[in-house]
């Protein structure tokens, strides 16, 4: 896997459903060899744009590649690409041996011993009913249906909104041994912050159908600062120093700055931000989302 | 793809194993019933004017074996909508409704690929599951159906209460009869196929299984209902038949027996086993006379003046004769026949087939550029 090719590259992707934009201009590009969280509260288009990468739906504006290649455009791309969809479907009336099957039968680099090994180590039986599972056993038989596929990218669309905490544990730890022992890519979308903080070293923000921000975890929590210092206007505040929120309580303010370079005014504390504050700040800048659409910081 | 497409099609082709299965017990040991009665009647050996024998023998055929006559013949409208309906229908809006085509879709896989699997594997099973029941109930009816092409009927004549009447050597339902041309030879195959492309394709447009199955049932009932009775006539040119009503075979009895007033007339066209389209007495001019077809046959709507009698009850036998015979009345039949059975089967498959694999295209085209799930 060479760095050059992006995991996504979407350049002015935009899908429109009569009237309503889902995703409207949206430019990205994730580096090959991350896990890479894609976030935003419900509606905000994080769907439509996976399922605009995974082929499931065609763009209205713009283009999206995945490892170079169109999304879906053949077996060959559809091989290279693991796609775990929302609510992680599963065939009821087939077992999970069934299930195994036709993975062999659909994927030419199906790793059979992978998932024996797997199911041995989550105890399933692989004559049960998938139908019969519970909701942590149908995602992580997804989840190993898309991992022993041996893609060079995994595509997971909001994988545990619906476990509960302990089943969702398990699943991001097996996620995140996968990704390092099979140098995937991922790709995993979620409106519950705390998860992808564990998880992710690439973010990407999107709201209102819009990309808020997007890059490597590290380097945004490098560039965001919150500031406290005395009561200032935000206008007041240097070139460099973009402010995403501002409070203000009697003569103090409170700013979170992004910044390229370090905050040497001696009149602010100078604090680093966590990812949660960040995503939040983000949200809390796209002024009037309604309550309903808060991201969920716990659970 | 084969694996897959049969490991979810299973319990269907179960199902349909066992129903052929019991299908074929009940009309294996019935049908040496029929063959019987058949060879007693002497119809094997016939050459000649078999149609009193077959007659004979089909006045002679059992309840059961009348029920399983019709019996059949309905089993054999119904497979093919069950095929539409419940191997159809559900084939892909099923995937659809419980999300699973977005596990089917991300294999290695392309969409066309696994539809055209689809598609092809479950419909040559319903293609050759009507064919063995299509094949099963024409060997079955095969006695009944031979009888019919010799001019055999069980119906004997009816006779009406006052007025004229005409009556045809009548034959029970032919082979090219509607109600048992959809039960024979291919047609079924076609009508199967074209069921099942229209029950995927009403799945895919709709993704909703129920909505697809009742869409599914209204066009094919419409679609079985129109074909018989506007095209069908027409896939090949029909036959004309015209005859005076008086000479050749026909000739007019006067029968007043014991009060009830008959003016019989007995019809030219008797072609066993045509499939008559249109029926009416003419006058020589080619205008329609004042003879209509009821279903007891052709009656005189008025009797000629001076028919009746003119001393009491009744009418004058001699005097009708002559009027009758003075108006010159002729028979005009347009008809399919017999021997058009297996030319229009083959037309009829035909153009289901063609029917079917323009329904598969649009399922095709259409999985391919869905929009959203």
């Amino acid at each position: 896997m060479t760095n050059e090719t992006a995991a996504i590259e979407a350049r002015g992707l935009g899908k429109r459903y009569g009237h309503r934009w889902a995703l409207a201009d949206c430019t990205l590009s994730i580096p090959a060899g991350h896990v890479a969280g894609l976030v935003g509260p419900n509606g905000a288009g994080k769907t439509t744009l996976i399922n605009l990468a995974t082929g499931m739906l065609a763009p209205t504006t713009g283009t999206v590649e995945v490892l170079g290649g169109r999304p879906a455009a053949g077996s060959q791309q559809l091989a290279r690409v693991g796609y775990v969809a929302q609510d992680t479907p599963v065939y009821d009336g087939l077992s999970v041996a069934d299930h195994f099957r036709l993975g062999a039968h659909l994927n030419p680099r199906w790793d059979a011993g992978l998932a024996r090994r797997r199911i041995e180590q989550l105890g399933l039986d692989p004559k049960q009913k998938a139908g019969r599972l519970s909701g942590g056993q149908r995602a992580q038989l997804a989840l190993t249906l898309a991992l022993a596929k041996r893609p060079e990218l995994l595509i997971l669309d909001e994988p545990i909104a619906s476990l509960d905490p302990r089943a969702r544990r398990e699943f991001l730890q097996v996620l995140m041994n996968a990704a390092a022992d099979q140098e995937l890519s991922v790709l995993i979308s979620s409106h519950q912050v705390a998860d992808l903080e564990r998880v992710s070293d690439y973010l990407i923000v999107l709201i209102a159908s819009r990309v808020q921000i997007e890059g490597e975890v590290d380097d945004l929590l490098a560039s965001h600062h919150l500031l406290t210092g005395p009561r200032r206007d935000a206008a007041s505040m240097p070139a460099g120093q973009q402010v995403i929120t501002e409070s203000h309580a009697g003569r103090q303010s409170t700013f979170l700055v992004r910044s390229s370079g370090p905050v040497i005014d001696p009149a602010w504390t100078v604090e680093p931000v966590s990812l949660e504050d960040l995503i939040l700040a983000y949200l809390g800048h796209t002024a009037g989302s309604p309550e309903g659409q808060m991201l969920e910081i716990n659970q | 793809m084969i694996w897959v497409t049969w490991r979810q099609f299973r319990p269907q082709a179960i199902t349909a194993a066992i129903a052929l299965g019991a299908a074929a017990i009940l009309l294996v040991a019935t049908r040496p019933g029929l063959v019987a009665g058949y060879t007693a009647a002497g119809l094997p050996t016939c050459h000649a004017s078999c149609a009193a024998l077959a007659s004979n023998f089909l006045d002679r055929v059992g309840n059961l074996d009348h029920v399983l006559f019709y019996g059949t013949a309905f089993l054999m409208y119904l497979v093919p909508a069950v095929m539409g309906l419940f191997w159809g229908a559900p084939l892909i809006a099923r995937e659809i409704e419980a999300g699973t085509h977005r596990i089917a879709w991300n294999q290695s896989v392309t969409r066309t690929r696994w539809t055209l699997a689809k598609l092809g594997l479950v419909g040559l099973a319903a293609v050759a599951t009507a064919g063995l029941f299509s094949l099963m109930v024409t060997w079955w009816a095969s006695p009944i159906d031979a009888a019919s092409l010799f001019g055999g009927s069980a119906v004997t004549a009816a006779s009406g209460a006052h007025g004229v009447h005409v009556t045809f050597s009548g034959f029970a339902e032919a082979r090219l009869d509607p109600v048992i041309f959809d039960a024979r030879g291919v047609a079924p195959l076609g009508y199967a196929a074209f069921a099942f492309a229209l029950g995927v394709t009403a799945g895919v447009l709709l993704r909703r299984t129920v909505s697809a199955m009742a869409l599914t049932l209204v066009v094919f009932v419409v679609v079985q209902v129109l074909v018989p009775n506007f095209v069908r006539p027409h896939l090949l040119p029909p036959a004309h038949y015209t005859a005076p009503l008086s000479t050749g075979h026909g000739q007019v009895n006067v029968n007043a027996a014991s009060g009830v007033t008959d003016i019989v007339l007995t019809a030219p066209f008797a072609k066993a086993g045509a499939w008559v389209l249109s029926d009416v007495v003419i006058t020589p001019s080619g205008a329609p006379s004042n003879v209509i077809m009821t279903s007891a046959g052709p009656e005189l709507t008025a009797l000629p003046r001076g028919c009746l009698s003119t001393s009491g009850p009744g009418i004058n036998p001699l005097a009708c004769r002559k009027l009758l015979a003075a108006m010159h009345l002729r028979q005009s039949v347009t008809y399919q026949p017999a021997s058009r059975f297996w030319p229009l089967q083959w037309i009829e498959t035909a153009i289901y087939l063609l029917l079917a694999a323009g329904l598969g295209w649009v399922c095709v085209w259409q999985v391919r550029r869905r929009r959203a799930p």
